[in-house]
């Protein structure tokens, strides 16, 4: 394949996983790694370089139309920034040592997660909490607008959340992904945090998790120029386009086919990690 | 406030996606034709991987510099308004949140700058 053609190529595949990883909510960058490895025999840690480089360009283009709503709550963003921070520093610093078929197995398993994650609907967060002692402290509740008028809610568990946006931060410097699925855990089912702030707090946090990685990848030669341009744009077209036209009759189905793409995904890339053909 | 940072986000991307762009047209007019190889890793040259380096591929012209210095722009991007923030809990006076952000901003720079610069 000449230069222009494979630029064409991982374009309109980088559109693609835009499109549907914004129209689904699942994120794009989880497939892009996957893609790149086993269809175009991109080296993995090329791939993860330029998947964590659209995985800012997205969040950093969705969250300045989610700021204007009033439903993220950058205390809790900033609060919790502390751990994923440090957690992508020690994950982008795990990936320079590691082989690169275990980078495959994990991405697998992650991958796997997320698919399964995707089919189990969210146990809604409980109203009416008493307000936790610590969360008061650093003065994280608050209340967003809902249909009834705004609503208030109280954070909980934040230690176990904490630890688990740690945990988050090193998958994502780890893999290069936004790891979204681990921010639900912490966010939603530990900390009680209503799925309106949790998702759109959880965006704005996903581009400065990804920044403190990206400075590492960059230093270390990860980040290679011809490969992360076409991705990049390709990713940021495609989740641009996919958040002006959010049809909700349609995302059911647009959510089932592409859990299944991420399930197949998880499984090539566990098989190529476990006999080492990566 | 909120607003601000907002837009301050979206014309970081618009901008560094714009400078990729540029960078892109000059790369693929020099080596449109050139075979694609990524399956051997080789790892970058430090022209492509330090910020003086990248400033003086730009300097000379080259398409991939312009390609990582629109890329240097965008993981500055939310940096910036990391850094914008602690104004925004200044004016607040919440002196906790000042110092929380400037750990969040301390990991982020050390990250870029520590080991981009090459120490």
């Amino acid at each position: 394949m000449t230069i222009l053609e494979f630029t064409g190529v991982v374009l309109i595949v980088s559109f693609v996983a835009g499109l549907l990883g914004s129209l689904t909510g699942l994120g794009g960058g989880v497939v892009l790694v996957p893609l790149l490895t086993i269809f175009f025999h991109v080296d993995i840690r090329y791939a993860i370089g330029a998947s964590l480089v659209s995985v800012i360009a997205t969040s950093s283009g969705a969250a300045a139309s989610y700021v204007k709503e009033g439903f993220s709550n950058i205390r809790i963003g900033m609060f919790l920034e502390i751990a994923t921070t440090f957690g992508a520093l020690l994950g982008a610093f795990l990936a320079t040592r590691i082989p690169t078929s275990a980078l495959a197995i994990i991405f697998g398993a992650v991958l796997l997660y997320s698919a399964y994650l995707s089919r189990t609907p969210r146990p809604p967060a409980q109203r009416n909490l008493p307000p936790d002692p610590l969360a008061t402290r650093l003065r994280m509740n608050g209340s967003f607008p809902d249909l009834e008028g705004p609503r208030s809610y109280n954070v909980q568990h934040v230690p176990t959340g904490f630890s688990l946006m740690f945990g988050a931060g090193a998958l994502s410097g780890l893999l290069g992904i936004g790891s979204g699925a681990v921010k639900v855990l912490a966010m939603d089912q530990a900390m009680q945090i209503p799925f309106k702030v949790s998702t759109t707090t959880s965006n704005f946090m996903i581009g400065v998790t990804a920044a403190a990685s990206a400075g590492v990848y960059l230093s270390r030669g990860y980040v290679d120029p011809g490969l992360s341009m076409p991705v990049m744009l390709g990713v940021l077209a495609g989740s641009l386009l996919g958040s002006r036209i959010l049809v909700k009759a349609e995302t059911k189905s647009l959510r089932l086919v592409f859990s299944v793409v991420i399930l197949v995904l998880g499984l090539q890339m566990l098989y190529k990690g476990i006999w080492g053909s990566i | 406030m909120e607003v601000i940072l907002g837009n301050l986000l979206r014309a970081g991307v618009l901008i560094s996606a714009a400078v990729v762009l540029w960078g892109a047209c000059i790369y693929l007019f020099r080596h449109a034709h050139e075979p694609a190889g990524y399956r051997v890793f080789r790892g970058e040259p430090s022209e492509y991987r330090t910020i003086p380096g990248v400033m003086q591929s730009v300097i000379n012209g080259r398409g991939r510099g312009l390609i990582q210095l629109g890329l240097l722009l965008l993981i500055a991007t939310p940096i910036a308004r990391v850094a914008f923030s602690i104004v925004g809990f200044a004016i607040e006076r919440d002196r906790m949140y000042v110092a929380f952000t400037l750990i969040v901003l301390a990991i982020l720079l050390y990250s870029l700058l520590g080991s981009s610069i090459g120490v």
